[in-house]
């Protein structure tokens, strides 16, 4: 058989540095194909080359057999190539069925036939089993339901060839499933899908096929069922990973937090907790449940009513300054529109949050000095610290915005998100700084959508349900089924499970 | 007073039709004149606007039965509207208009006649003849040549001039083609001719380069009082002011008093009056409120200050 | 690398060869009062435009600049003359009229920021309004003519915009030093800091614990304090002011700013491009008036080109750095 697209021998090289190695891949039709690897290890490039972003330096890429050269992503898709991005390629002013049918907009003469759009824009959308409204602006839509549109565009273009990066990362459970019918339908009608996921579970329940990656290179091929999860990480990272979470013996019972009462208006209702000294705090529940706006009420970054007391006195919390000012510190979900300037150097992202540290006239050396902690601290890999933020990988990335989380010495740290979007060594090295920091004595609550995260670092787990908390889980307590339960709405039952 | 004694024939016309306007003020309907200026951008501009709301306030008074309707406009398109507005919402008799521009008010001038109403052009003549019923301008031609014969006759042989034009227009050329006529075949030089646009601080920034350019210059030719006022700035700055002497125009009252005062730098100033707007509003007037019709072709000259003849041109109240 | 150092250095190689251009064409150009003139006229938009790079560089705009100037000049020379017969023809009178332009620059750029960042309104529609507001109340003040100061304090203060030591005059002086603060504060500042982090993403400063409004409504306080400095620096030139005062020096200003590299839509601030972009600007007039090289109607198609090929420069250093 034929693949319908793949890559022969394929190198590319970035100025000197070659970051592909002779890659060989192919996409067969009717096959779902997993490309995995760390964050560096080469996907992204290869993803680029297939969907006619970038150009091979060397090797070739072969469309039903015969070479072709892609000058650009559009005349990728021209043959059937279409790619779903991992940053959305949405315009935030049009609608919903504007985004889908951008550039081949539906006419009936000179005019736009909007209804003939908004028809076939909720067709796709139902198929994909959301609620989305097809006159919807994109700008009012959560990060899940932009994903489902890019899903719903991708759909729209009968591709032959499907890739997607990430697809699933900002899904929530039940879109999560209706991703995957969809991949199971695309699959029946005879399309080549390949996708990236740092999800194993995902790889292990879609592909027919995977290729991990490592360096540049492909490191292993395997079909459906021949390779674990646990396989595919070892192969992944080329060594064994030991337990991924750390042990959890760092709590103690000074009460660091306090918040009673906290309500922002339309979305979190009469929320309480407390966090103690070297504690971890999970807070679960759906997308939408009201975990993010509960945490940036506590840091001042949204008007809310309640009462907060930090470190023991109750103090009102107004703006960010407010609660820099009493140990309180945020660290965003969303690290490239609200944690990172992406344009900037490392070393500027690094001391933006306490700059008062560096005197009146900022002091470069002493700055330097604390860049090159930072960087043998939380690991950094840069090429060099005069490089803007937003080349830097996304786990790097992540690391660099946790240093600069710290870098004013917070006592008490929410952190959202910890690992969106970064490879599971990374992830493990994430888990280990959040743990270390429970152990400086520092409270951490971790705000999470993947469970197995939320469950392996907390001591304890509040679990949100419509902008209210629904209960709470601790020690042995701690299982998926209680937090679920919790999360649905089916409280009742969870002590006795 | 003084300032009426300067347009003595609307004066004339008003006394002589004073007890007659008076006595129609009774019965009739009111009367409604617009005038259409364009807004007070510089100094010039700013008399005008002075005047023409002096001139309504006493007209008002004068004449009861007459109202007057203002709008300045800062561009042409503006002043479009504005007389549209006058046509439509206030049902004007009269309209005393100072064009922006020619060409785009020509046709929306020629509608108001169209509709019956009395027309007054000032200073800036539409670009199509005999819409008008009554024409007041400054001449510009004069206005130009009365200057460049004052050099003509005055300066030395061999004299080098250097001329400050005023914004890109006709009107500037007008009075630079004038210029250059009334020295065609003398031994004066004309050196060098850059816009000022009738504006002090690029006079300063203008003057500033002649005077670094040419080590010898005996007349500046600044052609507006507000960018002669300039000018002597940066004549002052390099300490030539015994080598050269300036001719305004249009009869700013600070450079008037100067010439009165018999200051050598400032010998003569060409007029160019502000007041020609006043003179057309009160002849408008005159057309509803007296018997004699007013129409025709009022041309106002531009004539040589000089220190004997100053104090006639002197308003201390006005604000240019 | 190179070039992007190359970029950096375009406006400054620009600069230099229009000054060598300047001296090939006219002996009189190099001479030290012509020079003189250029620069002490450059130092009131310059004064504006540094500060209109802090403005420009946390991602905000003001058109206010140019009639703000109008005004506080208007406001300045009625309060001399007002004060004048009671404080007598002194310094103590000019003093407190320099006291009135730079105190009512501080207010009318903090109603500036006040308007964008507490009533959130674009900082392009405010300063729209302000920019009339400013222009007619000068034109109101003086009357739709001219505001002259009195002669007695004019000849006072006159040497502020004419002397100097030597013939580096005053204007030229403050101008040196203010670009010398604006640099530095720009570049060394956690002022400096935060003004380019939130021109880069507003959002990222906010979620930092950066007083995003607080240090927005500066940029604005800080251009009205300067817009007042250049117009003390102004009054005793011409001693004057009217409707048709500072009439696109707004323009001028952020004409100033782009040439020098500052990127329109913020983020990054050069405020030494920012002098290098007023210099230019203002010898290409010079240049222009000293010699018959083009039609002077064609000064603004020469400006408007350096514009745009400044711009088209900073987009070529951006692609590159994508590369």
């Amino acid at each position: 058989m034929t693949a319908v697209l793949a890559l022969d021998a394929v190198t590319k090289s970035f100025g000197p540095v070659e970051v592909l190695h002779g890659v060989d891949l192919a996409l067969n039709a009717g096959e779902v194909h997993a490309l995995i690897g760390e964050n560096g290890a080469g996907k992204s490039t290869i993803m680029k080359i297939l969907g006619g972003y970038l150009a091979p330096t060397g090797g070739q890429v072969l469309l039903d057999g015969r070479p072709a050269a892609f000058r650009s992503g559009p005349d990728a898709e021209a043959a059937g190539i279409v790619v779903i991005h991992q940053e959305f390629n949405l315009v935030p002013d049009l609608t919903v069925a504007g985004n889908i049918f951008l550039g081949r907009e539906l006419t009936r003469g000179l005019r736009l036939d909007h209804a003939a759009m908004r028809a076939a824009a909720g067709e796709l959308l139902a198929r994909l089993d959301t609620a989305i409204r097809p006159d919807a602006l994109i700008r009012d839509l959560s990060v899940p339901d932009r994903q489902m549109v890019e899903i719903a565009k991708a759909l729209s273009r009968r591709a032959r060839v499907l890739i997607m990066d990430e697809p699933s990362a900002a899904l929530t459970h039940r879109e999560v499933e209706a991703l995957y019918a969809q991949v199971d339908r695309l699959r029946a009608e005879g399309v080549a899908l390949l996708f990236c996921s740092h999800r194993l579970d995902e790889v292990a329940r879609l592909a027919d096929r995977v290729t991990v990656l490592r360096d540049g290179a492909v490191v292993r091929r395997a079909l459906r069922g021949e390779l674990t999860e646990d396989g595919m990480a070892t192969a992944m990272v080329g060594r064994e990973l030991s337990d991924i979470f750390p042990p959890k013996d760092t709590a103690t019972a000074e009460e660091l937090l306090r918040v009673e009462a906290l309500s922002v208006p339309g979305i979190v209702h009469d929320a309480a907790l407390t966090l103690r000294r070297g504690e971890v705090l999970g807070i679960a529940g759906l997308v939408g449940s009201g975990r993010t706006e509960l945490a940036e009420a506590i840091a001042g970054l949204r008007p809310a009513t309640g009462r907060i007391s930090a470190r023991g006195r109750e103090t009102p919390i107004r703006t960010p300054q407010d609660a820099a000012a009493h140990g309180i510190a945020y660290l965003t979900e969303d690290r490239k529109e609200a944690g990172l300037l992406l344009d900037k150097p490392l070393a500027e992202n690094l001391t933006l949050s306490a700059l008062d540290r560096l005197g009146f006239r900022i002091d470069r050396a002493n700055e330097s000095r604390l860049m090159a902690q930072a960087t043998r601290d939380f690991d950094i890999r840069a090429a060099s610290p005069a490089m803007p933020a937003g080349a830097l990988s996304g786990g790097n990335q992540q690391k660099l915005l946790l240093a600069k989380t710290m870098l004013p010495e917070p006592e008490i740290v929410l952190i959202d998100e910890p690992t969106r979007g970064i490879d599971v060594g990374t992830k493990q090295q994430i888990y280990r700084f959040v743990r270390e920091l429970a152990r400086a004595g520092k409270g951490v609550v971790v705000i999470s959508s993947e469970l197995p995260e939320v469950m392996g670092l907390s001591d304890r787990i509040l679990v949100m349900r419509q902008g209210r908390i629904a209960g709470e889980v601790a020690g042995e307590a701690i299982t998926e089924e209680a937090i679920v339960r919790l999360a649905m709405g089916l409280g009742a039952e969870v002590e006795s499970a | 007073m003084k300032r009426r004694n300067l347009l003595k024939l609307p004066l004339a016309a008003a006394a002589l039709s004073l007890a007659s306007g008076a006595a129609f003020a009774q019965d009739a309907e009111p009367v409604v004149i617009g005038v259409s200026i364009p807004s007070a951008t510089h100094g010039f501009m700013g008399g005008l606007n002075w005047h023409a709301q002096d001139t309504i306030e006493r007209l008002g008074g004068v004449y009861p039965n007459v109202e007057f309707v203002l709008a300045t406009a800062g561009d042409a398109a503006k002043q479009v509207s504005d007389i549209e507005d006058m046509m439509a919402t206030r049902n004007i008799d009269g309209l005393v208009v100072l064009p922006f521009e020619s060409e785009p008010l020509t046709d929306p001038v020629k509608q108001v006649k169209a509709a019956g109403k009395f027309v007054t052009v000032v200073d800036r003549g539409l670009s199509e003849e005999g819409i008008e019923d009554l024409y007041v301008a400054g001449d510009n031609t004069a206005f130009g040549r009365v200057a460049g014969e004052y050099f003509r006759d005055n300066l030395d042989a061999d004299a080098k001039i250097v001329v400050l034009r005023g914004i890109p227009t006709t009107l500037d050329n007008e009075r630079v083609e004038a210029f250059q006529a009334a020295l065609e075949g003398s031994d004066k030089e004309i050196l060098d001719m850059q816009h000022g646009n009738w504006n002090r601080d690029d006079a300063f920034n203008v003057m500033q380069d002649y005077l670094a350019k040419y080590p010898e210059i005996d007349a500046v030719w600044a052609a507006d009082d507000d960018m002669a006022v300039g000018v002597l700035e940066a004549i002052a700055q390099a300490g030539r002011e015994d080598q050269m002497i300036v001719v305004g125009g249009a009869g700013m009252k600070d450079i008037v008093k100067r010439i009165m005062d018999g200051d050598p730098q400032l010998p003569v100033n060409v007029t160019y009056p502000p007041a020609l707007i006043s003179s057309a509003i009160e002849m408008t007037a005159l057309n509803f409120v007296s018997n004699a019709p007013m129409a025709g072709r009022y041309i106002i000259g531009s004539q040589l200050i000089t220190p004997e003849n100053a104090e006639q041109f002197y308003f201390p109240d006005s604000p240019f | 690398m190179k070039r992007i150092d190359l970029h950096l250095l375009g406006p400054l190689i620009a600069l230099v060869g229009l000054f060598i251009l300047g001296a090939l064409l006219n002996p009189a150009f190099l001479a030290p009062a012509n020079l003189s003139n250029v620069l002490a006229r450059s130092a009131f938009i310059g004064l504006i435009a540094v500060g209109m790079t802090f403005v420009i560089t946390q991602g905000g705009l003001d058109l206010s600049v140019g009639s703000m100037a109008a005004f506080l000049a208007g406001i300045a020379i009625m309060a001399m003359n007002a004060l004048a017969p009671i404080t007598g023809v002194n310094w103590g009178t000019v003093l407190l009229g320099m006291g009135v332009a730079l105190v009512g620059g501080l207010l009318a750029g903090a109603v500036n920021g006040a308007l964008v960042t507490k009533a959130r309104i674009e900082p392009f529609i405010v300063t729209l309004g302000t920019m009339g507001i400013f222009r007619s109340l000068v034109t109101w003040l003086a009357d739709g003519g001219t505001l002259s100061l009195d002669s007695g304090l004019r000849a006072l203060y006159r040497p502020v915009y004419f002397g100097g030591i030597g013939w580096i005059t005053w204007p030229i002086i403050v101008f040196a030093i203010v670009a010398v603060i604006g640099e530095w504060t720009m570049r060394h500042t956690r002022f400096g800091r935060h003004v380019e982090a939130i021109g880069s993403n507003d959002r990222v400063a906010r979620y930092s614990a950066v007083d995003v409004e607080r240090v927005r409504l500066l940029t604005y306080a800080l251009l009205g304090a300067l817009v007042g400095l250049a117009t003390i620096l102004y009054v005793p030139r011409l001693g004057s002011a009217s409707g048709s005062t500072g009439v696109l020096w707004e323009l001028e200003a952020i004409a100033a700013v782009i040439i020098g590299g500052t990127a329109l839509k913020g983020g990054r601030g050069r405020v030494w491009g920012t002098v290098v972009g007023v210099l230019i600007l203002s010898l290409i007039d010079n240049i222009l008036n000293l010699t018959d090289l083009v039609s002077p109607y064609l000064n603004g198609a020469i400006q408007g080109v350096i514009i745009v090929l400044a711009v088209v420069l900073q987009r070529e250093k951006r692609t590159a750095d994508e590369r």
